[in-house]
Protein backbone atom coordinates (compact mmCIF):
# COMPACT_ATOMS: atom_id res chain seq x y z
CA UNK A 1 0.00 0.00 0.00
CA UNK A 2 2.70 2.43 1.09
CA UNK A 3 4.79 1.58 -1.92
CA UNK A 4 1.97 2.42 -4.26
CA UNK A 5 1.24 5.61 -2.34
CA UNK A 6 4.87 6.66 -2.51
CA UNK A 7 5.15 5.93 -6.20
CA UNK A 8 1.96 7.86 -6.87
CA UNK A 9 3.07 10.91 -4.94
CA UNK A 10 6.60 10.88 -6.28
CA UNK A 11 7.23 12.36 -9.68
CA UNK A 12 7.79 9.69 -12.27
CA UNK A 13 10.96 9.61 -14.36
CA UNK A 14 8.95 10.47 -17.44
CA UNK A 15 7.48 13.60 -15.91
CA UNK A 16 10.91 14.69 -14.70
CA UNK A 17 12.29 14.29 -18.20
CA UNK A 18 9.36 16.18 -19.55
CA UNK A 19 9.95 19.04 -17.17
CA UNK A 20 13.64 19.07 -18.02
CA UNK A 21 12.81 19.21 -21.73
CA UNK A 22 10.43 22.06 -21.13
CA UNK A 23 13.05 24.03 -19.23
CA UNK A 24 15.64 23.45 -21.97
CA UNK A 25 13.38 24.59 -24.77
CA UNK A 26 12.12 27.54 -22.74
CA UNK A 27 15.63 28.71 -21.97
CA UNK A 28 16.56 28.41 -25.64
CA UNK A 29 13.61 30.60 -26.49
CA UNK A 30 14.49 33.08 -23.74
CA UNK A 31 18.04 33.27 -25.01
CA UNK A 32 16.91 34.06 -28.54
CA UNK A 33 14.50 36.71 -27.30
CA UNK A 34 17.27 38.17 -25.17
CA UNK A 35 19.63 38.29 -28.14
CA UNK A 36 17.02 39.99 -30.30
CA UNK A 37 16.35 42.57 -27.61
CA UNK A 38 20.04 43.19 -27.06
CA UNK A 39 20.58 43.73 -30.78
CA UNK A 40 17.68 46.16 -30.91
CA UNK A 41 18.91 47.93 -27.80
CA UNK A 42 22.47 48.17 -29.07
CA UNK A 43 21.61 49.40 -32.55
CA UNK A 44 19.09 51.86 -31.15
CA UNK A 45 21.46 53.20 -28.50
CA UNK A 46 24.23 53.82 -31.03
CA UNK A 47 21.89 54.92 -33.78
CA UNK A 48 19.97 57.38 -31.64
CA UNK A 49 23.20 58.86 -30.30
CA UNK A 50 23.55 60.69 -33.61
CA UNK A 51 20.45 62.65 -32.77
CA UNK A 52 20.78 63.01 -28.99
CA UNK A 53 24.55 63.22 -28.43
CA UNK A 54 25.65 64.81 -31.68
CA UNK A 55 22.45 66.85 -31.99
CA UNK A 56 21.80 66.09 -35.62
CA UNK A 57 18.33 67.07 -36.72
CA UNK A 58 16.36 63.92 -37.59
CA UNK A 59 14.77 65.63 -40.56
CA UNK A 60 18.10 66.84 -41.95
CA UNK A 61 19.39 63.30 -41.52
CA UNK A 62 16.53 61.82 -43.52
CA UNK A 63 16.34 64.54 -46.17
CA UNK A 64 19.95 65.75 -46.50
CA UNK A 65 21.82 64.80 -49.64
CA UNK A 66 25.41 65.31 -48.49
CA UNK A 67 27.09 62.36 -46.81
CA UNK A 68 30.55 62.88 -45.37
CA UNK A 69 30.16 62.66 -41.59
CA UNK A 70 33.74 63.75 -40.93
CA UNK A 71 33.25 67.20 -42.44
CA UNK A 72 30.76 70.04 -42.28
CA UNK A 73 28.15 70.37 -44.99
CA UNK A 74 27.08 73.56 -46.72
CA UNK A 75 24.66 74.35 -43.86
CA UNK A 76 27.45 74.32 -41.26
CA UNK A 77 26.19 71.08 -39.75
CA UNK A 78 28.07 67.78 -40.13
CA UNK A 79 27.22 66.35 -43.53
CA UNK A 80 25.08 63.38 -42.54
CA UNK A 81 22.31 63.42 -45.14
CA UNK A 82 21.18 59.86 -45.68
CA UNK A 83 18.68 60.52 -48.44
CA UNK A 84 20.89 59.25 -51.32
CA UNK A 85 21.32 55.91 -49.58
CA UNK A 86 17.68 55.63 -48.59
CA UNK A 87 16.56 56.43 -52.13
CA UNK A 88 19.13 54.02 -53.55
CA UNK A 89 18.03 51.19 -51.28
CA UNK A 90 14.35 51.65 -52.04
CA UNK A 91 14.85 52.13 -55.78
CA UNK A 92 16.95 49.03 -56.14
CA UNK A 93 14.55 47.00 -54.00
CA UNK A 94 11.46 48.08 -55.88
CA UNK A 95 13.05 47.74 -59.32
CA UNK A 96 14.35 44.25 -58.66
CA UNK A 97 11.02 43.15 -57.17
CA UNK A 98 9.16 44.57 -60.18
CA UNK A 99 11.51 42.74 -62.51
CA UNK A 100 11.55 39.47 -60.61
CA UNK A 101 7.84 39.08 -59.85
CA UNK A 102 6.55 38.28 -63.36
CA UNK A 103 9.36 35.79 -63.95
CA UNK A 104 8.86 34.21 -60.55
CA UNK A 105 5.11 33.83 -60.95
CA UNK A 106 5.51 32.48 -64.46
CA UNK A 107 8.00 29.89 -63.27
CA UNK A 108 5.86 29.02 -60.28
CA UNK A 109 2.77 28.53 -62.47
CA UNK A 110 4.74 26.27 -64.77
CA UNK A 111 6.09 24.32 -61.83
CA UNK A 112 2.75 23.74 -60.13
CA UNK A 113 0.04 23.90 -62.78
CA UNK A 114 1.49 23.12 -66.18
CA UNK A 115 4.14 20.56 -65.54
CA UNK A 116 4.11 19.57 -61.89
CA UNK A 117 6.24 16.48 -62.37
CA UNK A 118 9.08 18.20 -64.20
CA UNK A 119 8.69 21.16 -61.86
CA UNK A 120 9.21 19.01 -58.80
CA UNK A 121 12.03 17.02 -60.30
CA UNK A 122 14.10 19.63 -62.15
CA UNK A 123 12.95 23.20 -61.70
CA UNK A 124 12.62 23.26 -57.93
CA UNK A 125 16.08 21.84 -57.21
CA UNK A 126 17.57 24.27 -59.73
CA UNK A 127 15.93 27.32 -58.17
CA UNK A 128 16.89 26.12 -54.71
CA UNK A 129 20.47 25.77 -55.93
CA UNK A 130 20.40 29.46 -56.82
CA UNK A 131 19.55 30.29 -53.20
CA UNK A 132 22.68 28.54 -52.01
CA UNK A 133 25.14 30.49 -54.18
CA UNK A 134 27.07 32.93 -51.98
CA UNK A 135 26.37 36.58 -52.66
CA UNK A 136 30.02 37.35 -53.38
CA UNK A 137 29.77 35.06 -56.41
CA UNK A 138 26.77 37.02 -57.65
CA UNK A 139 28.68 40.23 -57.07
CA UNK A 140 31.69 38.96 -58.97
CA UNK A 141 29.60 37.88 -61.93
CA UNK A 142 27.87 41.24 -61.74
CA UNK A 143 31.20 43.04 -61.85
CA UNK A 144 32.60 41.02 -64.74
CA UNK A 145 29.48 40.48 -66.85
CA UNK A 146 26.59 42.72 -65.88
CA UNK A 147 28.53 45.98 -65.50
CA UNK A 148 30.19 45.87 -68.97
CA UNK A 149 26.84 44.79 -70.46
CA UNK A 150 25.05 47.76 -68.90
CA UNK A 151 27.88 50.11 -69.92
CA UNK A 152 27.78 49.00 -73.54
CA UNK A 153 24.00 48.85 -73.81
CA UNK A 154 22.72 51.71 -71.70
CA UNK A 155 25.75 53.99 -71.41
CA UNK A 156 27.31 55.52 -68.33
CA UNK A 157 30.09 53.77 -66.47
CA UNK A 158 27.97 50.69 -65.96
CA UNK A 159 27.89 51.08 -62.18
CA UNK A 160 24.51 52.05 -60.84
CA UNK A 161 21.00 51.10 -59.88
CA UNK A 162 20.41 49.15 -63.09
CA UNK A 163 23.35 46.79 -62.59
CA UNK A 164 22.33 46.32 -58.98
CA UNK A 165 18.79 45.56 -60.10
CA UNK A 166 19.98 42.87 -62.50
CA UNK A 167 22.13 41.21 -59.86
CA UNK A 168 19.41 41.35 -57.22
CA UNK A 169 16.88 40.08 -59.75
CA UNK A 170 18.79 36.81 -59.99
CA UNK A 171 19.32 36.71 -56.25
CA UNK A 172 15.71 37.12 -55.18
CA UNK A 173 14.17 35.16 -58.06
CA UNK A 174 14.56 31.74 -56.39
CA UNK A 175 13.11 32.97 -53.09
CA UNK A 176 10.08 34.51 -54.73
CA UNK A 177 9.65 31.56 -57.09
CA UNK A 178 9.69 28.82 -54.51
CA UNK A 179 7.43 30.73 -52.13
CA UNK A 180 4.98 31.52 -54.95
CA UNK A 181 4.99 27.85 -55.89
CA UNK A 182 4.15 26.96 -52.29
CA UNK A 183 1.31 29.47 -52.37
CA UNK A 184 -0.05 27.98 -55.61
CA UNK A 185 0.28 24.47 -54.24
CA UNK A 186 -1.73 25.49 -51.19
CA UNK A 187 -4.77 26.38 -53.30
CA UNK A 188 -7.27 23.55 -52.62
CA UNK A 189 -7.66 21.01 -55.39
CA UNK A 190 -11.43 21.37 -55.46
CA UNK A 191 -11.12 24.99 -56.62
CA UNK A 192 -9.47 23.73 -59.79
CA UNK A 193 -11.90 20.84 -60.15
CA UNK A 194 -14.91 23.11 -59.72
CA UNK A 195 -13.55 25.53 -62.26
CA UNK A 196 -12.85 22.80 -64.80
CA UNK A 197 -16.29 21.34 -64.17
CA UNK A 198 -17.82 24.68 -65.07
CA UNK A 199 -16.15 24.41 -68.44
CA UNK A 200 -13.18 26.70 -67.91
CA UNK A 201 -10.00 26.02 -69.85
CA UNK A 202 -6.73 25.44 -68.07
CA UNK A 203 -5.60 29.00 -68.70
CA UNK A 204 -8.92 30.36 -67.45
CA UNK A 205 -8.61 28.20 -64.37
CA UNK A 206 -5.07 29.39 -63.69
CA UNK A 207 -5.78 33.03 -64.38
CA UNK A 208 -9.22 33.43 -62.81
CA UNK A 209 -9.11 30.93 -59.98
CA UNK A 210 -5.72 29.68 -58.89
CA UNK A 211 -3.78 32.93 -59.16
CA UNK A 212 -6.57 34.90 -57.49
CA UNK A 213 -6.78 32.48 -54.61
CA UNK A 214 -3.01 32.52 -54.15
CA UNK A 215 -2.64 36.31 -54.11
CA UNK A 216 -1.90 36.65 -50.36
CA UNK A 217 0.72 33.94 -50.51
CA UNK A 218 2.35 35.43 -53.59
CA UNK A 219 2.38 38.90 -52.05
CA UNK A 220 4.15 37.41 -49.06
CA UNK A 221 6.67 35.90 -51.45
CA UNK A 222 7.30 39.25 -53.12
CA UNK A 223 7.71 41.05 -49.80
CA UNK A 224 10.11 38.34 -48.67
CA UNK A 225 12.12 38.91 -51.84
CA UNK A 226 12.08 42.65 -51.23
CA UNK A 227 13.31 42.14 -47.67
CA UNK A 228 16.20 40.11 -49.01
CA UNK A 229 16.98 42.69 -51.69
CA UNK A 230 16.87 45.49 -49.13
CA UNK A 231 19.32 43.78 -46.84
CA UNK A 232 21.76 42.47 -49.44
CA UNK A 233 25.13 44.16 -49.03
CA UNK A 234 28.08 42.57 -50.74
CA UNK A 235 26.79 41.80 -54.22
CA UNK A 236 25.16 45.20 -54.53
CA UNK A 237 28.18 47.00 -53.19
CA UNK A 238 30.33 45.53 -55.95
CA UNK A 239 28.18 46.77 -58.82
CA UNK A 240 26.38 49.90 -57.65
CA UNK A 241 29.42 52.20 -57.60
CA UNK A 242 28.95 53.41 -54.02
CA UNK A 243 28.64 57.10 -54.73
CA UNK A 244 26.61 58.92 -52.11
CA UNK A 245 24.79 60.89 -54.76
CA UNK A 246 21.11 61.00 -55.53
CA UNK A 247 20.77 58.84 -58.65
CA UNK A 248 20.00 61.01 -61.70
CA UNK A 249 19.07 57.96 -63.73
CA UNK A 250 19.37 54.21 -63.48
CA UNK A 251 22.94 54.10 -64.81
CA UNK A 252 24.51 56.80 -62.65
CA UNK A 253 26.54 55.56 -59.67
CA UNK A 254 24.49 55.36 -56.50
CA UNK A 255 24.68 53.72 -53.11
CA UNK A 256 22.55 51.76 -50.70
CA UNK A 257 22.36 51.79 -46.92
CA UNK A 258 24.11 48.44 -46.73
CA UNK A 259 26.92 49.31 -49.11
CA UNK A 260 27.84 52.48 -47.23
CA UNK A 261 27.64 50.60 -43.93
CA UNK A 262 29.99 47.81 -44.93
CA UNK A 263 32.46 50.21 -46.52
CA UNK A 264 32.55 52.70 -43.69
CA UNK A 265 32.40 50.70 -40.50
CA UNK A 266 36.07 49.67 -40.52
CA UNK A 267 37.29 53.22 -40.94
CA UNK A 268 35.49 54.82 -38.03
CA UNK A 269 36.04 54.83 -34.31
CA UNK A 270 33.37 53.65 -31.89
CA UNK A 271 31.62 56.58 -30.26
CA UNK A 272 32.56 59.18 -32.87
CA UNK A 273 29.97 60.94 -35.01
CA UNK A 274 31.12 59.06 -38.11
CA UNK A 275 30.48 55.78 -36.34
CA UNK A 276 27.15 56.87 -34.82
CA UNK A 277 25.90 58.03 -38.20
CA UNK A 278 26.59 54.57 -39.61
CA UNK A 279 24.67 53.03 -36.72
CA UNK A 280 21.78 55.32 -37.60
CA UNK A 281 21.84 53.80 -41.09
CA UNK A 282 21.83 50.37 -39.47
CA UNK A 283 18.82 51.41 -37.42
CA UNK A 284 16.95 52.40 -40.57
CA UNK A 285 17.77 48.98 -42.02
CA UNK A 286 16.52 47.26 -38.89
CA UNK A 287 13.31 49.27 -38.82
CA UNK A 288 12.73 48.50 -42.49
CA UNK A 289 13.17 44.77 -42.02
CA UNK A 290 10.78 45.00 -39.07
CA UNK A 291 8.35 46.79 -41.36
CA UNK A 292 8.69 44.08 -44.01
CA UNK A 293 8.02 41.45 -41.35
CA UNK A 294 4.90 43.25 -40.19
CA UNK A 295 3.66 43.54 -43.77
CA UNK A 296 4.14 39.81 -44.27
CA UNK A 297 2.19 39.04 -41.09
CA UNK A 298 -0.55 41.48 -42.08
CA UNK A 299 -0.91 39.94 -45.54
CA UNK A 300 -0.89 36.46 -44.04
CA UNK A 301 -3.68 37.30 -41.59
CA UNK A 302 -5.80 39.02 -44.20
CA UNK A 303 -5.35 36.11 -46.59
CA UNK A 304 -6.57 33.68 -43.97
CA UNK A 305 -9.71 35.70 -43.32
CA UNK A 306 -10.52 35.77 -47.03
CA UNK A 307 -10.20 32.03 -47.34
CA UNK A 308 -12.41 31.35 -44.37
CA UNK A 309 -15.21 33.47 -45.61
CA UNK B 1 22.70 -0.19 -11.53
CA UNK B 2 23.90 1.47 -8.32
CA UNK B 3 27.41 0.11 -8.80
CA UNK B 4 27.77 1.47 -12.31
CA UNK B 5 26.68 4.90 -11.06
CA UNK B 6 29.43 4.87 -8.48
CA UNK B 7 31.98 3.88 -11.09
CA UNK B 8 30.78 6.63 -13.40
CA UNK B 9 31.05 9.18 -10.63
CA UNK B 10 34.52 8.02 -9.68
CA UNK B 11 35.57 8.22 -13.30
CA UNK B 12 34.30 11.78 -13.57
CA UNK B 13 36.10 12.84 -10.41
CA UNK B 14 39.29 11.23 -11.68
CA UNK B 15 39.07 13.09 -14.99
CA UNK B 16 38.35 16.33 -13.17
CA UNK B 17 41.34 15.89 -10.87
CA UNK B 18 43.59 15.01 -13.79
CA UNK B 19 42.48 18.09 -15.74
CA UNK B 20 42.93 20.33 -12.73
CA UNK B 21 46.38 18.90 -12.07
CA UNK B 22 47.31 19.33 -15.67
CA UNK B 23 46.08 22.93 -15.67
CA UNK B 24 47.94 23.99 -12.56
CA UNK B 25 51.12 22.21 -13.61
CA UNK B 26 51.03 23.14 -17.29
CA UNK B 27 54.31 24.19 -18.77
CA UNK B 28 54.26 27.95 -18.74
CA UNK B 29 57.31 28.62 -20.82
CA UNK B 30 56.03 30.34 -23.96
CA UNK B 31 53.06 28.00 -24.12
CA UNK B 32 50.28 29.53 -26.17
CA UNK B 33 51.41 33.09 -25.66
CA UNK B 34 49.93 35.31 -28.28
CA UNK B 35 49.40 38.91 -29.24
CA UNK B 36 46.74 40.27 -31.51
CA UNK B 37 47.20 42.96 -34.12
CA UNK B 38 44.10 44.45 -35.73
CA UNK B 39 43.49 47.13 -38.31
CA UNK B 40 44.67 48.42 -41.67
CA UNK B 41 44.29 45.99 -44.53
CA UNK B 42 47.16 47.71 -46.35
CA UNK B 43 49.56 46.79 -43.56
CA UNK B 44 48.06 43.36 -42.87
CA UNK B 45 50.23 41.36 -45.32
CA UNK B 46 53.44 42.68 -43.76
CA UNK B 47 52.39 42.05 -40.17
CA UNK B 48 51.09 38.61 -41.10
CA UNK B 49 54.31 37.61 -42.83
CA UNK B 50 56.48 39.04 -40.06
CA UNK B 51 54.26 37.31 -37.48
CA UNK B 52 54.65 33.96 -39.21
CA UNK B 53 58.42 34.28 -39.31
CA UNK B 54 58.49 35.39 -35.69
CA UNK B 55 56.38 32.40 -34.64
CA UNK B 56 58.67 30.09 -36.58
CA UNK B 57 61.68 31.43 -34.69
CA UNK B 58 59.96 31.51 -31.30
CA UNK B 59 58.06 28.30 -30.65
CA UNK B 60 54.73 28.71 -28.93
CA UNK B 61 54.27 32.39 -29.69
CA UNK B 62 51.46 33.35 -32.00
CA UNK B 63 50.78 36.66 -33.68
CA UNK B 64 47.12 36.93 -34.63
CA UNK B 65 46.59 39.46 -37.38
CA UNK B 66 43.17 40.71 -38.38
CA UNK B 67 41.95 43.32 -40.83
CA UNK B 68 39.07 45.68 -40.23
CA UNK B 69 40.51 49.00 -41.33
CA UNK B 70 42.69 51.68 -39.76
CA UNK B 71 39.81 53.11 -37.76
CA UNK B 72 39.11 49.73 -36.21
CA UNK B 73 42.79 49.26 -35.41
CA UNK B 74 43.05 52.63 -33.67
CA UNK B 75 39.83 52.27 -31.72
CA UNK B 76 40.69 48.73 -30.63
CA UNK B 77 44.12 49.75 -29.34
CA UNK B 78 42.62 52.79 -27.63
CA UNK B 79 40.12 50.59 -25.80
CA UNK B 80 42.89 48.17 -24.92
CA UNK B 81 41.23 45.22 -26.62
CA UNK B 82 44.32 44.29 -28.66
CA UNK B 83 48.07 44.57 -28.29
CA UNK B 84 48.78 46.31 -31.58
CA UNK B 85 46.63 48.57 -33.72
CA UNK B 86 47.66 48.73 -37.38
CA UNK B 87 47.01 52.02 -39.11
CA UNK B 88 47.81 53.78 -42.39
CA UNK B 89 47.34 57.18 -40.84
CA UNK B 90 48.61 59.06 -37.83
CA UNK B 91 46.41 58.64 -34.76
CA UNK B 92 46.26 62.45 -34.67
CA UNK B 93 44.40 62.43 -38.01
CA UNK B 94 41.63 60.11 -36.81
CA UNK B 95 38.59 61.62 -35.10
CA UNK B 96 37.83 60.17 -31.69
CA UNK B 97 41.37 58.96 -30.95
CA UNK B 98 43.51 60.43 -28.20
CA UNK B 99 46.89 60.15 -29.84
CA UNK B 100 48.75 61.15 -26.67
CA UNK B 101 47.70 57.87 -25.04
CA UNK B 102 49.19 55.75 -27.80
CA UNK B 103 52.72 54.97 -28.85
CA UNK B 104 53.55 55.18 -32.54
CA UNK B 105 55.89 52.72 -34.23
CA UNK B 106 56.45 53.46 -37.92
CA UNK B 107 57.42 50.22 -39.58
CA UNK B 108 57.17 50.90 -43.30
CA UNK B 109 56.36 53.46 -45.93
CA UNK B 110 53.83 53.04 -48.69
CA UNK B 111 53.85 55.08 -51.87
CA UNK B 112 50.55 55.82 -53.56
CA UNK B 113 50.20 56.47 -57.26
CA UNK B 114 47.32 57.61 -59.44
CA UNK B 115 46.23 54.99 -61.96
CA UNK B 116 44.27 55.62 -65.13
CA UNK B 117 42.46 53.40 -67.58
CA UNK B 118 44.55 52.79 -70.68
CA UNK B 119 41.85 54.21 -72.99
CA UNK B 120 42.21 57.69 -71.47
CA UNK B 121 45.49 58.16 -73.35
CA UNK B 122 47.19 60.11 -70.58
CA UNK B 123 50.57 59.36 -69.05
CA UNK B 124 51.46 62.58 -67.25
CA UNK B 125 49.40 64.97 -65.19
CA UNK B 126 50.39 68.07 -63.31
CA UNK B 127 49.25 68.34 -59.72
CA UNK B 128 46.90 71.16 -60.72
CA UNK B 129 45.28 68.92 -63.32
CA UNK B 130 44.98 66.11 -60.80
CA UNK B 131 43.28 68.43 -58.32
CA UNK B 132 40.91 69.70 -61.01
CA UNK B 133 40.08 66.16 -62.08
CA UNK B 134 39.34 64.97 -58.55
CA UNK B 135 37.35 68.04 -57.59
CA UNK B 136 35.19 67.60 -60.69
CA UNK B 137 36.32 70.71 -62.61
CA UNK B 138 37.75 68.68 -65.48
CA UNK B 139 35.38 66.00 -66.69
CA UNK B 140 36.88 64.83 -69.97
CA UNK B 141 40.34 63.46 -70.72
CA UNK B 142 40.43 65.67 -73.82
CA UNK B 143 40.98 68.70 -71.56
CA UNK B 144 44.30 67.33 -70.27
CA UNK B 145 45.62 66.10 -73.59
CA UNK B 146 44.00 62.69 -73.68
CA UNK B 147 41.30 61.16 -75.80
CA UNK B 148 37.66 62.24 -75.88
CA UNK B 149 36.59 59.99 -73.01
CA UNK B 150 34.61 61.18 -69.98
CA UNK B 151 36.46 60.89 -66.67
CA UNK B 152 35.11 58.38 -64.16
CA UNK B 153 36.39 58.99 -60.63
CA UNK B 154 36.89 55.95 -58.44
CA UNK B 155 37.60 56.90 -54.84
CA UNK B 156 38.39 54.75 -51.87
CA UNK B 157 35.88 54.66 -49.02
CA UNK B 158 35.53 57.70 -46.78
CA UNK B 159 37.95 57.41 -43.90
CA UNK B 160 40.24 55.04 -45.75
CA UNK B 161 43.91 55.71 -45.05
CA UNK B 162 44.88 55.64 -48.71
CA UNK B 163 42.23 58.22 -49.52
CA UNK B 164 43.31 60.49 -46.66
CA UNK B 165 46.91 60.35 -47.83
CA UNK B 166 45.93 61.00 -51.43
CA UNK B 167 43.74 63.96 -50.53
CA UNK B 168 46.44 65.45 -48.29
CA UNK B 169 49.47 65.09 -50.54
CA UNK B 170 48.16 64.70 -54.10
CA UNK B 171 45.19 67.06 -53.88
CA UNK B 172 46.93 69.41 -51.40
CA UNK B 173 44.12 68.98 -48.91
CA UNK B 174 41.27 69.48 -51.38
CA UNK B 175 38.32 67.19 -50.78
CA UNK B 176 37.51 64.93 -53.66
CA UNK B 177 34.16 65.36 -55.38
CA UNK B 178 31.39 62.86 -54.60
CA UNK B 179 32.00 59.85 -56.76
CA UNK B 180 32.07 56.10 -56.86
CA UNK B 181 33.77 54.53 -53.88
CA UNK B 182 35.38 51.16 -53.46
CA UNK B 183 36.61 49.68 -50.22
CA UNK B 184 39.70 47.82 -51.43
CA UNK B 185 42.72 48.61 -53.55
CA UNK B 186 42.36 45.41 -55.58
CA UNK B 187 38.80 46.23 -56.54
CA UNK B 188 39.71 49.82 -57.38
CA UNK B 189 42.46 48.61 -59.72
CA UNK B 190 40.27 46.04 -61.45
CA UNK B 191 37.53 48.63 -61.96
CA UNK B 192 40.00 51.15 -63.39
CA UNK B 193 41.40 48.53 -65.73
CA UNK B 194 37.96 47.63 -67.08
CA UNK B 195 36.13 50.98 -67.08
CA UNK B 196 36.99 53.37 -69.93
CA UNK B 197 38.17 56.73 -68.61
CA UNK B 198 38.41 55.65 -64.98
CA UNK B 199 40.98 57.13 -62.61
CA UNK B 200 41.84 56.02 -59.09
CA UNK B 201 44.87 55.66 -56.83
CA UNK B 202 46.49 52.63 -55.25
CA UNK B 203 49.58 51.69 -53.28
CA UNK B 204 52.72 50.92 -55.31
CA UNK B 205 52.36 47.19 -54.62
CA UNK B 206 49.11 47.19 -56.60
CA UNK B 207 50.56 48.80 -59.73
CA UNK B 208 50.63 46.51 -62.75
CA UNK B 209 50.28 46.37 -66.51
CA UNK B 210 46.48 46.35 -66.49
CA UNK B 211 46.37 50.07 -65.71
CA UNK B 212 48.34 53.13 -66.79
CA UNK B 213 50.46 54.61 -64.02
CA UNK B 214 50.70 58.34 -64.56
CA UNK B 215 53.58 60.56 -63.57
CA UNK B 216 52.83 63.70 -61.58
CA UNK B 217 54.64 66.90 -62.59
CA UNK B 218 56.93 64.60 -64.55
CA UNK B 219 58.02 62.67 -61.45
CA UNK B 220 57.74 58.93 -61.72
CA UNK B 221 56.19 57.05 -58.80
CA UNK B 222 59.19 54.98 -57.79
CA UNK B 223 60.68 53.91 -54.52
CA UNK B 224 63.74 56.08 -55.05
CA UNK B 225 61.59 59.17 -55.56
CA UNK B 226 59.62 58.43 -52.39
CA UNK B 227 62.82 58.12 -50.35
CA UNK B 228 63.88 61.67 -51.10
CA UNK B 229 60.30 63.00 -51.11
CA UNK B 230 60.34 64.03 -54.78
CA UNK B 231 57.21 61.86 -55.00
CA UNK B 232 55.07 63.35 -52.28
CA UNK B 233 52.16 60.90 -52.11
CA UNK B 234 53.29 58.43 -49.50
CA UNK B 235 52.38 57.54 -45.96
CA UNK B 236 53.80 55.68 -43.03
CA UNK B 237 52.43 52.36 -41.91
CA UNK B 238 52.02 52.52 -38.17
CA UNK B 239 51.89 49.91 -35.44
CA UNK B 240 50.24 51.62 -32.50
CA UNK B 241 50.58 50.25 -28.99
CA UNK B 242 49.66 51.51 -25.57
CA UNK B 243 52.22 53.66 -23.75
CA UNK B 244 53.56 50.62 -21.91
CA UNK B 245 53.27 47.56 -24.12
CA UNK B 246 54.12 44.15 -22.67
CA UNK B 247 57.45 42.48 -23.34
CA UNK B 248 56.19 40.23 -26.10
CA UNK B 249 54.70 43.16 -28.01
CA UNK B 250 57.94 45.12 -27.64
CA UNK B 251 59.95 42.16 -28.89
CA UNK B 252 57.73 41.70 -31.89
CA UNK B 253 57.87 45.36 -32.88
CA UNK B 254 61.64 45.34 -32.54
CA UNK B 255 61.66 42.29 -34.75
CA UNK B 256 59.59 44.06 -37.41
CA UNK B 257 62.00 47.01 -37.25
CA UNK B 258 65.08 44.77 -37.39
CA UNK B 259 67.24 44.90 -40.51
CA UNK B 260 66.37 41.28 -41.29
CA UNK B 261 62.70 42.12 -41.77
CA UNK B 262 63.17 45.61 -43.16
CA UNK B 263 65.74 44.56 -45.76
CA UNK B 264 63.95 41.48 -47.04
CA UNK B 265 60.31 41.11 -46.13
CA UNK B 266 59.33 44.77 -46.35
CA UNK B 267 60.71 45.23 -49.86
CA UNK B 268 59.52 41.81 -51.00
CA UNK B 269 55.95 42.76 -50.13
CA UNK B 270 56.14 46.06 -51.99
CA UNK B 271 56.60 48.40 -49.04
CA UNK B 272 59.48 50.80 -48.57
CA UNK B 273 61.69 50.32 -45.54
CA UNK B 274 61.57 53.15 -42.99
CA UNK B 275 65.34 52.85 -42.64
CA UNK B 276 65.75 53.78 -46.30
CA UNK B 277 63.90 57.08 -46.00
CA UNK B 278 65.97 60.23 -46.41
CA UNK B 279 63.21 62.41 -45.02
CA UNK B 280 60.86 62.22 -42.10
CA UNK B 281 57.34 63.54 -42.02
CA UNK B 282 55.43 64.52 -38.90
CA UNK B 283 51.71 64.07 -38.28
CA UNK B 284 51.16 67.64 -39.42
CA UNK B 285 53.01 67.04 -42.69
CA UNK B 286 56.27 68.79 -41.79
CA UNK B 287 59.23 67.38 -43.66
CA UNK B 288 62.66 67.11 -42.07
CA UNK B 289 65.74 65.61 -43.63
CA UNK B 290 67.20 62.56 -41.95
CA UNK B 291 70.96 62.49 -41.59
Amino acid sequence: MDKIRASLLKKSVASKIERRGKIISLSCLALIILVVFLIFYFVASRGLATFFQNHINLWSFLSGIQWNPGTLGTNGQPAVGALPMIVGSFLITICSALLATPFAIGTAVFMTEISPRRGARILRPVTELLVGIPSVVYGFIGLQVVVPFVRNTFGGSGYGILSGTFVLFVMILPTVTSMSADALNAVPRYYREASLALGATRWQTIYKVVLRAAIPGMLTAVVFGMARAFGEALAVQMVIGNATLLPHNLVSPASTLTSILTMGIGNTVMGSLQNNALWSLAMILLLMSLFFNLVIRYIGRKGKLNNER
Amino acid sequence: MKKSRVIQLLGLILIGVALGFGYTHRSQTNAGESITAVGSTALQPLVEAAGEQYSANHTGIFINVQGGGSGTGLSQIQSGAVAIGNSDIFAEEQAGIQASKLKDHRVAVVGIAPIVNAKAGVTNLTQQQLIKIFTGKITNWREVGGKNVPIVLINRAQGSGTRKTFESYALNGHKSAESQEQDSSGLARSIVSSTPGAISYVAFSYLDKSVTTVTMNGVRPTEANVRNNRWKIWSYEHLYTSKNPNQLTKNFINYVLSTAVQKKLVTQLGYISVHAMQVERSATGKITTVK
